[in-house]
């Protein structure tokens, strides 16, 4: 009964989400204040029976009805109840639930707080997050419906792919899609922008908190991704610039030169045009990532149950909204001209550098990206670009980036002199220098050039942040939401690349083959295998190992490694032992049974890795305080008039 | 500065950028795509020397043999034609089995082995990797 | 209406893209036309999945159209298709023999028994040598064998009763005699 009722709701989701882009597109176009309010009201009615669906469909899950298809594949009767619930979106169908269920929020909280905008531009905007929802929903009623029956019921489900059963990845969906589906509103704002034929910049002030509000929730999406792939996939890497991967990597680098872009455009009105190509950008690459992802063009380990029809309808999705956005860019773009002009050293020129080297980084990902697709359909073979290709793409523009962006932040808008700042920051540079050489020879011994300017750059740029935050409070200059939001997102970054330089430079990793009572050492640490047990857990039984760690011979930690083997499918997988620690992991991951007591170990000693992460919390930390400071309190201030002055079109 | 000078440097500086990142890319491909052969392919000198290439195919029953005392393990891959014998050193994923399709990458030696930097096996226990299976199904055309 | 060309690079270099993938999409695995097709069905001679003492062999079939669907009780697919091909056999059409590929025989056989069997036999493939013979890519699939003993069809993936009616059906004697 219940998915019967789910099935209901998503079918009147999707007429909700029809009238919602009628009412909203028609009524701005006629000015009909009847029918863009009835828009608004179709966004919280799509909204309600989107959560509706959402929530049956959990039900079912929770309830362990296995006469529901998607359930029987996902699930199972030993599956805990966490993973029942993260089960919801393990699988094709349930995860595009989430996606509608994502755009439908998003959608509310723009309608709920734009009560400022003026009444038609609003409603468009409302349209055409309609329209993209219109898309999801018809994909999932007409080809992915979550609710389809099974008959006569299964006596027990598949079981959630044991690689999925962990909370890292049971969070992760639904952050990451929080994420990318956000910049859908960027998305929209342009293209009622451009649909108006606008010509002033009032747009950007609108869109950069819900540009940086859906940033902030990428970044912590892809970073417990990451997090997650080094100790979940048993074998110590943490980005592997896979194709899933580089779907949600892409729009960030998007995200990131929007949020960059939109402050000048706010600010000095500038690059109006670039902006709002890159807001259609970055969520095409969103709708890109989710093509790619699910229509097996792509073949990824990552990569969802692959159906022909699928993969044909989010193209055409995908090529409807994005064409459409982009020929309505080619049609109205070319009115907008930008007067002002901008110095060298100005911050503007800095942000264009930012978006220069982002663009051309980001560009360079999605070629490799696609070539092996390029070659397949013009049969010139197959063909995968290795990690390599996209490492060296990624580091040689961000090289520069770093290093600008040290100076960028303290340059002033439109006449950047950076007088009196020359100084402090050649003697900023000096000492990271300093610093990058002293970590590198005494720290971990070895003196490499590129060790020694990714350090160098790290510092530098941690220093800047830290330079900037200090003169501010110093010149009693008051703290805004942007700048602390800023000086918070640029420290990370440089923490981040400290770890990046960090483990890519000085990481050592070691198959080894061990007996009982044996050991083997890597960066002086010794790692003895002492002992070997059988293991049990609810849907699982397996190895666990006894790994002692010690240095100079004084105990470090005992790592506890398992093997497990899941009652539903025949697959080990692989639990990893990892002691975490200030200045560096250390990791131990159990290999095969080689027989007559012996077991293959990957063992591995990683410095500074924690820092990517702890890094990119705070990149998203800063985009979070950026978003909700100012800006909400003079949306709040402007409501606050509107609705004194009576009479304001609600 | 007049601003048609302004329009030709942002021209000059854009075109600069291109130019860069087309020999990055260049560059940055050069190694790193990865060719796929079945083994009929290897055995036909298809593949090149001294450079990285993927292969692919089913693994023979029995043909999996460690060293003792080390990671060291030889197994034959084969598309049903032909076969060649992989050298690997290090830990097998968990999916690797005998009688289950994988991709190997890495070099040939001089001794017409192939010596395997990364073993990949299929994520699932239901699909072959796609190139794997074609190629397992084209011998069938030419006669075995 | 004149719009400079560069801002319409970006729409025509999507554009360009979008038919990439098209290509791309029709190459999609799932729909590889197998080279088996038009060529003689390969042999085999396996164990029945009820009893090891019976052998269930293709020979058994020859001369007639005959479908081979190759499942198993660890396969999603295969149990969203159980009902299609109990259908199938219901109408009588052609004999359908089953492949158990790589499973357990308990499993299979307590499968067929609570779920129904629409297989006239079933060939016990443990190893999956007889799948690799029929170039088999995954579970389920599903064959079409001519009187003549050639391969006619064959579908990767769940049956549905769209691709039956019309990839299969043609290919089928109609009902009044041998085609």
């Amino acid at each position: 009964m219940i998915p019967e009722i789910g099935h209901f709701a998503l079918i009147l989701a999707l007429l909700l989400a029809i009238a919602q882009t009628l009412f909203g597109l028609g009524g701005a176009a006629r000015r009909h204040a009847g029918w863009m309010a009835a828009g608004r009201s179709a966004v919280a009615g799509q909204f309600v029976f989107t959560a509706l669906a959402f929530g049956a469909l959990t039900w079912a899950f929770v309830q362990r009805d296995f006469s529901v298809l998607y359930v029987a594949t996902n699930s199972n009767s030993e599956l805990p109840l966490l993973y029942r619930i993260a089960a919801v979106w393990g699988g094709h169908e349930g995860s595009l639930l989430l996606w509608a269920l994502a755009l439908a929020g998003w959608s509310l909280a723009v309608t709920a707080f734009s009560r400022s905008l003026e009444a038609p531009f609003r409603s468009r905007v409302i349209g055409i997050l309609g329209f993209i929802s219109i898309g999801f929903l018809l994909f999932m009623i007409a080809t992915s419906n979550p609710f389809q029956r099974l008959v006569p019921p299964a006596p027990d489900g598949n079981d959630l792919n044991p690689l999925l059963q962990d909370f890292a990845l049971a969070v992760h969906p639904p952050i990451l899609y929080l994420g990318y589906v956000g910049f859908a509103v960027a998305f929209s704002f342009a293209c009622a922008t451009l649909l108006e034929g606008r010509l002033d910049a009032g747009w950007a002030r609108w869109t950069r908190p819900w540009t940086l509000a859906a940033w902030m929730f990428l970044t912590v999406g892809i970073a417990l991704g990451s997090w997650w792939a080094y100790y979940e996939l048993g074998w110590g890497g943490w980005w592997f610039w896979d194709p899933v991967e580089n779907a949600s990597f892409m729009p960030w680098l998007a995200g990131t030169a929007l949020i960059h872009s939109l402050a000048v455009t706010e600010k000095r009105g500038l690059f109006k045009s670039w902006t709002l190509l890159l807001a259609v950008t970055a969520f095409s690459l969103s709708l890109l990532g989710t093509f790619l992802v699910r229509s097996g063009v792509l073949i990824s380990v990552h990569a969802f149950a692959t159906d022909p029809a699928r993969g044909v309808f989010v193209l055409a999705f995908l090529a409807t909204v994005v064409l459409g956005a982009l020929l309505l860019y080619a049609w109205r773009a070319p009115r907008l001209k930008s007067a002002a002009g901008f110095e060298i050293s100005s911050r503007e020129s800095f942000l264009l550098f930012n978006n220069a080297f982002l663009v051309a980084a980001l560009g360079l990902i999605l070629l490799g990206t696609l070539y092996p697709l390029f070659m397949d359909a013009l049969r010139l073979g197959k063909i995968s670009v290795g990690p390599p290709y996209f490492e060296l793409v990624f580091l040689v523009p961000m090289l520069p980036l770093l290093a600008l962006l040290g100076v960028g932040m303290h340059a002033a808008w439109k006449r950047g002199t950076l007088a009196g700042k020359r100084r402090r920051l050649v003697l900023l540079a000096l000492s990271a220098l300093a610093a990058a050489l002293v970590a590198g020879a005494a720290v971990y011994g070895e003196l490499r050039p590129l060790t020694t300017i990714g350090f160098m750059l790290a510092l530098w740029v941690i220093g800047s942040a830290i330079l900037e935050l200090v003169q501010r409070l110093r010149g009693r200059q008051a703290l805004s939401g942007a700048v602390l939001g800023m000086v918070i997102a640029h420290f990370g970054l440089g923490l981040a690349a400290l770890g990046i330089t960090g483990v890519q430079s000085f990481r050592i990793e070691k198959d080894v083959a061990l007996g009982v009572g044996e050991t083997a050492t890597i960066a002086g640490y010794d790692f003895r295998l002492a002992a070997l047990r059988d293991v049990r857990g609810p849907n699982f039984v397996g190895v666990e190992a006894d790994v002692l760690v010690a240095k100079d011979g004084r105990a470090v930690t005992t790592l506890r490694p398992q093997k497990r083997l899941y009652h539903s499918g025949g697959n080990p997988m692989t639990e990893a032992g990892i002691e975490v620690g200030a200045a560096r992991d250390l990791f131990a991951a159990l290999g095969e049974d080689l027989g007559q007591g012996r077991w293959s170990l990957r063992i591995q000693y990683k410095p500074l890795i924690r820092y990517i992460w702890l890094g990119a919390l705070l990149i998203a930390l800063g985009g979070g305080v950026a978003a909700f400071d100012r800006r909400y309190r003079r949306a709040a201030e402007a409501r606050e008039s509107a609705a004194a002055t009576a009479g304001a079109s609600g | 500065m007049t601003p048609r000078r302004k329009r030709l440097y942002a021209v000059l500086a854009i075109l600069a950028g291109v130019s860069a990142a087309v020999v990055l890319a260049v560059v940055a491909f050069e190694d790193n795509l990865l060719y796929f052969y079945n083994p009929t392919q290897v055995m036909a000198g298809e593949a090149p020397m001294g450079r990285s290439f993927r292969v692919g195919g089913m693994v023979t029953q029995g043909s999996v043999q460690r060293s003792a005392g080390s990671l060291e393990v030889r197994f034959v891959v084969t598309d049903f034609r032909h076969s060649i014998i992989v050298r690997y050193d290090g830990l097998l994923p968990d999916l690797f089995r005998e009688g289950q399709g994988i991709i190997a990458h890495g070099r040939l030696t001089e001794s017409g082995e192939f010596r395997a930097d990364e073993v990949l096996a299929k994520h699932d226990e239901n699909y072959m990797p796609p190139e794997v299976a074609e190629s397992l199904q084209a011998p069938a055309e030419s006669g075995g | 209406m004149k719009v400079p060309l560069r801002f319409l690079l970006p729409a025509i270099a999507f554009t360009a893209l979008v038919v990439v993938f098209v290509v791309g999409l029709r190459q999609d695995p799932g729909r590889i036309q197998s080279p088996l097709i038009g060529k003689p069905a390969p042999a085999f001679a396996n164990e029945s999945l009820a009893d090891p003492a019976w052998r269930v062999a293709s020979a058994d079939f020859a001369g007639r159209p005959w479908l081979l669907n190759v499942w198993a009780t660890w396969c999603a697919g295969c149990r969203e298709e159980h009902e299609l091909l109990l259908a199938i056999a219901r109408e009588n059409r052609v004999p359908m023999v089953g492949l158990n590929w790589r499973d357990d025989r308990s499993l299979a056989l307590r499968w067929l028994e609570q779920l129904g069997n629409p297989y006239l036999a079933v060939a016990f493939d443990p190893e999956g040598r007889t799948a690799i013979d029929w170039g088999v890519y995954g579970a389920p699939e599903t064959f079409l064998i001519g009187t003549d003993g050639s391969v006619r069809q064959k579908h990767i993936g769940p049956m549905t009763r769209d691709i039956w009616e019309r990839e299969f059906v043609p290919l089928l004697p109609v009902p009044a005699g041998e085609g």
